[in-house]
């Protein structure tokens, strides 16, 4: 649970709308924030970074745990589909390095920044980011057999 | 005349060598890129996504029921921690109350299974270190033994070894009788009694403390950033456990210590495994002589799935695995599936570790810092 005096101070310092699991900002205030947060706030344990595609957007989200209160704070930041580059969060907490990773691979977020933004659960070579919702689930890449076959 | 000799001399810089993903030290499906200058390692690139099945794909496209046995395959040694994290991610977003016998029925498995896969960590970690432990198969079959009795147990209580499907959305599905709770608690003292026995093949023998004292160090600093979890993060000197940090099920009314050891290194994770092993045992004991009376299971029988619905909303919802913090992050748009659903697994945040704590050791020391690491590549990869 978001601890509410974090959120009332991320909120009137960077213009963050709270929500259920912690607060929702602008792309461009999430490394500031993030940074505040682990210094001023002492958010200091890493837990996760996911994101969420929406009908006009992409939602990247970051989850940050206070080690001795074990509150947990989420951070969301909305991408249009268009543009989704962010700030990378991996020199603030490097627990983020594999996690952006994954987004990166499953979701084709790019992040700004990333020491080392490749793949990571599929293949180099692979094409499309298949957690985005219009990726085709009718064409496993390279698996399905031809539906005629060659003529012998 | 012969040619005169001509001397070249060459200096060898860095070897890249490859470990796995066919390796039986990386548990799975690891691979790992070693740069090694001697045999001293300068660089370790962890290659993952060998196991990558798309559970998180999948459950976009199936309905909230038929997921949690889903669930069951992903991390393979502790099936059911999988499923009840997902349990109780969609109860909690969708406000389905508990029974509390079948609260604590969910706790009961959890922690038999607990038990058994540190016996297949501790069997696989001596293994690993091989011949240093009496032809390391010694240590491993005294491991199987004790679990097997485990598995066996599990079996006459829901059907199944392994894969228990025992959670289910608003509750479990088998129930403890009083011939089982007595064969329990006798199983759980003769775990007990072997428990020595295991101490005395691994972690009272010189050669594997040997092997593992002040090997991969994990500096709480590191350990936070990362965000490693569970046994590893206790290791590193902080008492953070799910179960007692954000109670759920039957734990809120249990009594239990968390072991924590200040070293970081691999001696100190296998001594607070060998620890929650010992508990563990107390705790089913606990959880057999409390079994609150009651039903089960708090919903109508599901004859169609796809009629579950959830409000839209977002949540995350963690249990205690027995590699860590296993958690669920569930949003729903008000449909039949989710429209998110990301599991954050303790084995991908542990193995995160392993670039920043292979560097500057030994070849030897890899399989010893993977071993006490404890990842599951389904786990990983999802």
């Amino acid at each position: 649970m978001p601890a509410a005096e974090v959120v009332g101070a991320l909120g009137t310092r960077f213009s963050a709308t709270p929500y259920a699991l912690g607060v929702e900002l602008h792309a461009t205030a999430l490394l500031e924030a993030a940074r505040a947060l682990r210094d001023a706030h002492g958010y200091r344990y890493y837990v996760l970074a996911s994101a969420i595609e929406r009908k006009e957007t992409i939602e990247v989200v970051h989850a940050v745990r206070h080690p001795d209160t074990h509150d947990t704070i989420f951070l969301k930041a909305a991408l249009a589909k268009d543009a989704l580059e962010i700030d990378s969060l991996a020199y603030v907490w490097s627990g983020a390095e594999w996690h952006e990773r994954e987004v990166f691979d499953l979701f084709g977020v790019r992040f700004r920044g990333h020491p080392d933004l490749r793949r990571i659960l599929m293949p180099d070579e692979y094409e499309g980011h298949p957690l985005r919702k219009d990726f085709p689930m009718d064409t496993p890449w390279g698996y399905r057999p031809a539906k005629t076959e060659p003529a012998p | 005349m012969s040619a005169p000799i001509e001397v070249v001399e060459r200096e060898f810089g860095e070897l890249a060598l490859n470990m796995g993903p066919q390796h039986p030290s990386t548990h799975g499906v690891l691979r790992l890129i070693l740069h090694l200058s001697g045999e001293t390692v300068v660089k370790a690139d962890p290659s993952i996504g060998y196991l990558h099945r798309g559970v998180e794909k999948l459950s976009e496209h199936l309905a909230y029921d038929q997921l949690a046995p889903v669930y069951e395959r992903d991390d393979y040694l502790a099936p059911t921690a999988n499923s009840h994290a997902y349990c109780l991610a969609v109860e909690a977003l969708g406000k389905i109350e508990v029974p509390p016998r079948g609260r604590w029925m969910r706790a009961f498995v959890a922690e038999w299974q607990r038990v058994s896969s540190h016996l297949v960590w501790l069997g696989t970690l001596g293994l690993d270190l091989g011949g240093a432990l009496g032809g390391g198969t010694t240590l491993y079959m005294h491991c199987f033994r004790e679990r097997e009795k485990i598995l066996d147990l599990l079996e006459e209580l829901t059907g199944t070894r392994y894969h228990t499907n025992m959670n289910m959305i608003g509750g479990c599905r088998y129930d403890l009788d009083g011939a089982m709770a007595a064969k329990s608690v006798a199983l759980s003292a003769e775990i007990a009694r072997a428990l020595p026995e295991l101490h005395a093949l691994a972690g009272d023998t010189g050669i594997f403390r040997e092997r593992t004292e002040g090997v991969g160090v994990i500096t709480k600093d590191l350990a936070l950033s990362l965000g490693v979890t569970g046994p590893t993060l206790r290791a590193s000197g902080f008492p953070t456990d799910i179960r007692t940090a954000a109670p759920y099920d039957a734990y809120p009314e249990l009594r239990f210590e968390i072991p924590v050891r200040q070293a970081g290194d691999a001696l100190a994770r296998y001594q607070v495994r060998m620890d929650e092993i010992a508990i563990s045992l107390r705790l089913v004991d606990a959880i057999v002589e409390g079994l609150p009376p009651g039903p089960l299971f708090s919903r109508k029988p599901i004859k169609n799935p796809k009629a579950t619905k959830l409000p839209a909303g977002e949540t995350y919802v963690a249990v205690e695995s027995p590699r860590g913090e296993l958690g669920f992050h569930l949003v729903s748009d008000g449909t039949a599936q989710p429209l998110r659903l990301k599991i954050n697994a303790p084995s991908f945040a542990n193995l995160q570790a392993v670039p920043h704590l292979l560097p500057g050791g030994l070849v030897a020391d890899v399989v010893a810092i993977l071993g006490s690491l404890d990842p599951v590549m389904g786990d990983v990869d999802r």
